[in-house]
């Protein structure tokens, strides 16, 4: 098929003699048919997959959180709004949410501080600075599957063979089981330190990009007036990284509060599921309303809580840091 | 003037420290991987051996072959499934997304307004989180089970295609004049000039897509439980949870799992780092 030849009115490729006086036509681009169509050739697949995936699917959700689904994906048996009062009087669907908000208040703060220290300490070595790029952003090539594996069963093994373990012997401690020990809840050392590692390359990307933006005349202007070191960073740095900053606290926060795979992976077992897991997630309590109970009018109920957080929490921090940008 | 000197050499001063800082720092990022590999080779005596060994004096290769040949993990199986899945997801997705930019930043149709509006409005959707709805649609429609059904509502990224506007809007349109005045319509100007000046794009986001691909966990799981639809991170994730503990077996299925995109990390780096510093500065 010649891909290159314009479309006629009917949609039909034009024999090949003709796109010459066609061509003269499309040279002041009207809201024609063939602006038309190929706006429906390009864009129509794209179209079509959202509408099915995204507004099919949210508003067959809608409906089926006000239905009792139970095994059944069937509309019909409505109970208006039951399943969210069921949802919201659940004591392990609002314990999880207050898991996830301690996860989200200890993870945020720390990779965002990490990565920016990290984007900081590479964009000042000139010598090996691309290896220690590669270095730092290589663990992002990890799935959390594989990286839940590592810390379980090898740096954060209960046995005393367990590297954290081995770490913590050579100044006399004992070994402890760090995942199974929830008084003092040793597991969230096991939690941050993994999405850190995983997570903080990528951040630190986007926080280079955002210091590479920043013009030298800026610091060289600043250094005039004496200004160095420490003052530099908070004059300077810092508000030029505004917007990056507001970025990656936005995308770490949407990351955090949908959190699943890692608790999944470090806490279930095969016996139990996620029964005995110290912590569940809301996507965890979703997966077991959904896939477990096959209730899919809950599950429907649950999907649209936590959308309509996610989306309140991230338009308030967009108003107000974008209040922020008009003041300076 | 003595305030100066002192300056000068606590810059001086620094500079050392600021790499060994890094040195270290790099050393701490590797090791997971190190651990990986050494892990990976070694067998369950010397593994949970209190005594440190660097490296396996003998290399227990068997760990992979084990991986393969044992029928509960569906190893193989789910490592194909893998790659066709991340192998159709990265170009579909990408020149979907590719596309519709393109109309979008170029076609002048009425209604183009709403239509944009109608894409950025899904992109306030968080993904994980709509799982349910998506199961829904994907149950209703006989995907459960299927690589089709894990592949399909992964290959509609809204973000991308504002990414694609983005960048097409910014394409200088003398060069598309010249299309035209060859007799290219605008399906001919984006096919012979629009994409192919997109390659940098198309590599990065691309890039990105095969690797959140690879890696995704909480989809492939909903959609795929039968073994025939696993994916390696599914099998993975089944081995670690199962009653039997084989360490060197897990830490063997997670190098066999990881080293693909390890490798094309490495490969394609350039073209990663440029792709999380446009989707993330522009998101």
């Amino acid at each position: 098929m010649s891909t290159a030849s314009p479309t006629r009115p009917g949609g039909l490729p034009s024999p090949p003699g003709r796109p010459a006086n066609k061509a003269a036509e499309a040279r002041r681009p009207r809201a024609d048919r063939r602006a038309w169509g190929a706006f429906a050739l390009l864009a129509g697949p794209m179209l079509i997959g959202l509408g099915v995936f995204k507004y099919v699917a949210i508003g067959w959700s809608f409906l089926l959180s006000l239905s009792e689904a139970r095994g059944t994906i069937a509309l019909g048996h409505w109970v208006g709004l039951a399943n969210y009062q069921t949802l919201l009087s659940a004591a392990a669907f609002r314990d999880s949410l207050l898991q996830i908000l301690l996860f989200t208040l200890f993870i945020v703060p720390v990779t965002f501080a990490g990565s920016l220290g990290l984007a900081l300490l590479v964009h000042r070595i000139r010598r090996g600075r691309a290896v220690l790029r590669t270095a730092f952003l290589i663990p992002a090539a990890v799935s959390y599957v594989a990286a839940s594996l590592l810390w379980k069963m090898c740096l954060f093994n209960g046995l005393p063979s367990g590297i954290a373990n081995m770490i913590g012997s050579w100044f006399g401690m004992s070994a402890v089981p760090w995942i199974q020990s929830t008084h003092p809840p040793l597991y969230w050392i096991v939690l941050v330190t993994m999405r850190l590692w995983l997570q903080v390359g990528f951040y630190m990307v986007l926080f280079l990009a955002g210091l590479q933006g920043i013009p030298r005349d800026v610091y060289e202007a600043a250094a005039l007036d004496g200004a160095t070191g420490l003052r530099l960073l908070r004059r300077i740095t810092l508000p030029m990284l505004r917007n990056t900053s507001v970025a990656v606290l936005m995308l770490q926060f949407i990351a955090a509060f949908q959190a699943f795979d890692e608790f999944y992976n470090l806490f279930s077992s095969g016996l139990s599921g996620t029964g005995t897991a110290p912590v569940q997630t809301p996507l965890v309590y979703l997966y077991n309303t959904a896939m477990g109970d096959q209730d899919y009018g809950l599950g429907s109920a649950g999907a649209f809580v936590l959308t309509a957080l996610i989306v309140g929490v991230t338009l308030i921090q967009g108003r107000i840091t974008g209040f922020g940008r008009n003041e300076g | 003037m003595s305030g100066m000197t002192t300056r000068q050499a606590l810059r001086i001063a620094r500079r050392p420290v600021r790499g060994l800082v890094a040195g270290l720092l790099m050393v701490v990022f590797l090791t997971p991987f190190y651990l990986m590999l050494r892990n990976a080779l070694m067998d369950t005596k010397g593994l949970t051996s209190p005594h440190w060994t660097w490296w396996p004096s003998t290399m227990h290769w068997g760990n992979f072959t084990a991986l393969f040949s044992d029928p509960t993990l569906h190893m193989g199986q789910a490592l194909g499934n893998s790659l066709l899945i991340a192998g159709i997801t990265a170009p579909v997705s990408t020149l979907l997304a590719s596309a519709a930019g393109y109309a979008l930043a170029r076609i002048p149709v009425p209604g183009r307004g709403v239509v944009l509006a109608l894409v950025v409005a899904t992109l306030m959707i968080p993904g994980s989180v709509t799982f349910v709805p998506t199961f829904v649609v994907v149950g209703s429609l006989g995907g459960i089970n299927t690589l089709w059904g894990i592949i399909a509502p992964g290959l509609f990224n809204p973000f991308a295609v504002l990414l694609f506007r983005n960048f097409y809007l910014q394409f200088p349109s003398e060069i598309e004049e010249a299309g035209r005045l060859d007799g290219l319509g605008w399906f001919g100007l984006y096919r012979r000039i629009a994409l192919p000046s997109s390659g940098a794009m198309l590599a990065s986001l691309g890039a990105l897509s095969f690797i959140d691909s690879w890696n995704a966990f909480l989809w492939p799981l909903v959609v795929g439980q039968d073994p025939s639809a696993w994916t390696a991170q599914i099998a993975l994730s089944t081995f670690l949870t199962s009653q039997t503990i084989n360490l060197p077996g897990l830490f063997a299925g997670a190098v066999v799992t990881v080293t693909p995109l390890v490798v094309m990390f490495l490969i394609a780096q350039r073209y990663i780092v440029e792709g999380i510093a446009t989707s993330g500065l522009k998101g």
